[in-house]
Parts: C-alpha cells; sequence; structure tokens
C-alpha cells in the first residue's frame, strides 16, 4: 500500500513537474527587468518554502515522539529533516545562480541568505548528531530535543538578523504583500511549482522513512544476534 | 531510580511541595550541584586553566589577524571578544558533564533525589561562573593588548556580559548533557552549538561594541538588549522543560 501511495505522489509530482517546466520556459515571457534568469523564482521560493515547512512539520513530529514515545514518529522526524536540507541547499544555490547574474556576486551578507545558511547548519547538525548515537531511543530522544531547540532558534535567528542586516529582495507573493509586486500569471506558476516541489518531497520522506525503518529493524535484529 | 519514579515512590499522604517551595527546592539543589562543580574546578583548573590560555592565545593570534593599532579593530573588538568568549565556553562546557563520566557519577546524580531540572541548573550556573572568570580575564588582556579603553559605561558593559554569558552557559549545559555520550563529543557540541548561539552573539557583539564607545546606547541598539532577554528566557525555559528528556533515559 505504501508503496503504491509513494509511486502515485512520484508520478503526480513528475507530471506536474513537466507541465510546470513547458509553461515556466517556453509560455512564461522573460521579466522585464531581469530578462531569463528570473525563471530561477519558481525553484528557489518553493524550495525555500519546502524546506521551511519541514522544520516546522518536524518539530511536531519531535513533540509526538516526546510524547508517545514510538518511533515511527523519530523516523518521520529525521527523513522530514533530510529532505528539507536539501531542499533549504537548493535554495540557497538557486539564490546563489541568481545572485551572481542580477548583483554579480554569488553571496552577500542579508539576513535572509544568513538564515537560510544559518538553518541548513542546525538541521546539518541535527543529522550528524543522528550518525554518532547508535541507540535508537537514545537517538530518537535527543534528536527531537535538538529539532525543539533548533526549531525556537530559527525564528529568533530569523528575526534577529533581519535587524541586522537587509539586502534581498523584499516579498513579492501577495500574501505577503497585498499583490502588485509579480504579474499573477508568475505568482500562480509559483504556487503551482510549490505544489509539484511539496508533492516530491512528500514521496522522497516517505522513501526514506522506509529506509529509516528498515535500518532499524536491521538494527535490533542484529542487537538480538549479538545478545543470543 | 530516576527523580520521576523516585518522587513516584513517595505514598500520597506525603505532603508534596509546590510552587514556590518547589522552585527553592530546584534552585537549592542547583546551588549544590554549581558549588560541587567549582569547587571541583577550583582545585583541579582543568577547565579555567585550558579556557583561560585558549582565550588569549586567541587574542593574540588576532592580532596577527588584523592592525591591533586601527581605529577599525577597536569597532570590531566586540565581535573578536565575544567569538573568543564562544571558544572558551565550548571547553569549559565538554568538561561539564565529561567529568561526571568516569565512575558513573553521571548515573548516581541522577539516580539521586536530584532532579534532572536541577543538575542542568547547576551545571549552567557552575559554567556561567567560570565563562565570567575567563571574560574578565580576557578583558583585561584585550585591554592591554589592543589598548581598549572599555569601561566608558561599565554598568551596560557588565549587564550586558551577564545577559549574554547566562544565554551561552545554558545553552552550553543543555547540549554538553546532550552530547555526553556520543561519539566525537568534542566535535559535536561546538558543530551544534555555535549556530543556536547566533541571535546572542549578533547582539551581544552589537551592544558590546557599542558600549566601548563613549556615546550612550541609541534605541536601535536597546533593542539588541531585549534579543538577548528573551533568548536566556526562551532557552532557559526550554531546557527546564526538556530536562528530563535530555538526562534521563
Amino acid at each position: 500500500m505504501r508503496e503504491k501511495v509513494v509511486l502515485a505522489l512520484a508520478v503526480a509530482a513528475a507530471g506536474l513537474l513537466a507541465y510546470n517546466l513547458y509553461q515556466i520556459f517556453m509560455v512564461l515571457p522573460d521579466e522585464a527587468a531581469q530578462g531569463a534568469i528570473y525563471r530561477i523564482i519558481f525553484f528557489h521560493v518553493p524550495a525555500a518554502i519546502t524546506g521551511m515547512i519541514g522544520y516546522f512539520v518536524a518539530l511536531t513530529l519531535s513533540i509526538l515522539y516526546l510524547s508517545s514515545g514510538n518511533l515511527r514518529f523519530d523516523s518521520l522526524a529525521a527523513s522530514v529533516v533530510e529532505v528539507s536540507v536539501v531542499f533549504s541547499v537548493v535554495n540557497i544555490v538557486t539564490g546563489s545562480i541568481w545572485a551572481r547574474i542580477i548583483w554579480g556576486i554569488w553571496w552577500t551578507w542579508d539576513y535572509r541568505l544568513t538564515s537560510a545558511l544559518v538553518c541548513v547548519l542546525i538541521f546539518s547538525a541535527y543529522l550528524m548528531m543522528r550518525r554518532a548515537i547508535e541507540e535508537p531511543t537514545q537517538r530518537a530522544r535527543l534528536s527531537a530535543a535538538l529539532c525543539i531547540f533548533g526549531c525556537v532558534d530559527v525564528v529568533l535567528v530569523w528575526k534577529s538578523i533581519e535587524w541586522f542586516r537587509t539586502q534581498h529582495p523584499g516579498p513579492v507573493l501577495s500574501i505577503r504583500t497585498g499583490g502588485g509586486r509579480i504579474d499573477p500569471a508568475m505568482e500562480h506558476m509559483i504556487y503551482l511549482n510549490l505544489l509539484a516541489i511539496l508533492l516530491l518531497a512528500t514521496a522522497l520522506v516517505l522513501v526514506r522513512t522506509r529506509q529509516e525503518q528498515t535500518a532499524r529493524e536491521i538494527d535490533s535484529l542484529r542487537r538480538l544476534a549479538h545478545a543470543a | 531510580m530516576t527523580p520521576d519514579s523516585y518522587t513516584a515512590s513517595i505514598p500520597n499522604w506525603v505532603p508534596r511541595e509546590r510552587g514556590l517551595a518547589s522552585s527553592m527546592r530546584t534552585l537549592r539543589q542547583a546551588l549544590s550541584v554549581a558549588r560541587k562543580d567549582l569547587a571541583i574546578e577550583f582545585r583541579t583548573k582543568e577547565s579555567l586553566n585550558a579556557a583561560g590560555a585558549f582565550a588569549i592565545v586567541i587574542l593574540l593570534l588576532f592580532s596577527f589577524a588584523f592592525d591591533p593599532a586601527a581605529d577599525a579593530t577597536r569597532e570590531i573588538g566586540g565581535g573578536l571578544l565575544w567569538l573568543v568568549f564562544a571558544f572558551a565556553g565550548a571547553l569549559v562546557f565538554n568538561r561539564g558533564f565529561a567529568r561526571e563520566l568516569p565512575n558513573e557519577c553521571l548515573d548516581a546524580l541522577l539516580s539521586s533525589p536530584l532532579s534532572a531540572a536541577s543538575l542542568l541548573l547547576g551545571k549552567a550556573m557552575a559554567s556561567f561562573v567560570l565563562l565570567l572568570g575567563v571574560e574578565l580575564v580576557s578583558m583585561i588582556v584585550f585591554g592591554i593588548f589592543y589598548d581598549m579603553r572599555w569601561w566608558a559605561h561599565p554598568a551596560e558593559l557588565a549587564a550586558v556580559f551577564v545577559l549574554a554569558t547566562w544565554g551561552i552557559a545554558a545553552l552550553g549545559a543543555v547540549f554538553g548533557a546532550l552530547t555526553v555520550n556520543l561519539r566525537l563529543r568534542e566535535l559535536m557540541l561546538p558543530v551544534i552549538i555555535y549556530p543556536l548561539l547566533i541571535p546572542l552573539l549578533i547582539a551581544a557583539i552589537e551592544l558590546t561594541n557599542a558600549l566601548f564607545g563613549t556615546q550612550p546606547l541609541t534605541p536601535d541598539q536597546l533593542l539588541w538588549g531585549r534579543v538577548l532577554v528573551v533568548f536566556d528566557i526562551v532557552f532557559t525555559a526550554l531546557a527546564f522543560g526538556l530536562a528530563e528528556t535530555i538526562l534521563v533515559n
């Protein structure tokens, strides 16, 4: 059943991504000021939103693990963080490529760039820590605690770096600005690609969760064999 | 027996401490842990010597990276200092819980009537005092090496140091506990703690740089004071809330 769900999600994500790519490259016109490079926003913004949603889903799963002790929540949280880190890296890389063309530099210490980097570092530390702990329940417990600290810190990081320095372009989506900053057809495409990327992320999370659970089962069998 | 099971084993007819009495008990237990840690530290001086020497070496190395006489160095003095304190802090936090590992002392502490929250608070208090000591020594060395006059706003500077050091110590105690049984403990602690400390370090650096000058703080700069207070409250509360999860198996 789970394989069928993963397959259905992957097929839906692939189909939607193919349609979106056709629309982005063949139908939508170039942006007036930026030219063709603006198209990177259709991947940059959805990747950022997917990463952020993932971190807060992982927070919820970590709290659920601590309240229930069910290791499925831990496996799911670890998979969600892993996929979110990948999408956050996609967000940073696409942003850097855009910045190189528009600003002439790969990186600037603007608050959004810095905060995105800090998020990747915090949750990379989460993934590194998981690898350093062998015992599954200890790993789950400490990872859940780190995830809670990390998510709370992300909010503080975001606000404090925003006060510190700002250079990144302001928000463009109408839910943040009330409209007028972006053409409705382009905004529609951002949401459509966000849906495609969220479907892809969900499929990846389900595949990784299955791997995590299998790894835990193999580990417990190995322990049983050693104990016997 | 864990503190939870210890409490659960007390018969129902025994009056339980609530509210203020319970808080005072936690504080008393935390002070006992802090006193014990400080007594050990002042006898062995292992973290204090290492962190103090490390701080001075880093301050010396900075003099090769920047021109120590330049005005620009004075403008980034706060940044240099807080980086030194954060690096030196990692040495202190690594030892905080690691010193309880030989002879199963950590298990003994957790089996005692001491609550996990008071153990964590006590460790944070001890680290706070040690780190303040390292900071005081570093400030004197920094004043001499870099010709810094940092006594223009002593009360405000002391408040910034106390608030920022408490934040570092609280987070350091939590992650010292969290990483105590890990492989590569010494490596994992800085990797985890430094990204988490970024909001606090930005606030401390901004305020310290401002207070090194002779002008009073502007309202924009005072905002960073609020960041320090919020960071301290949020992470101390989280540390209390998750102490059992982190320490008790």
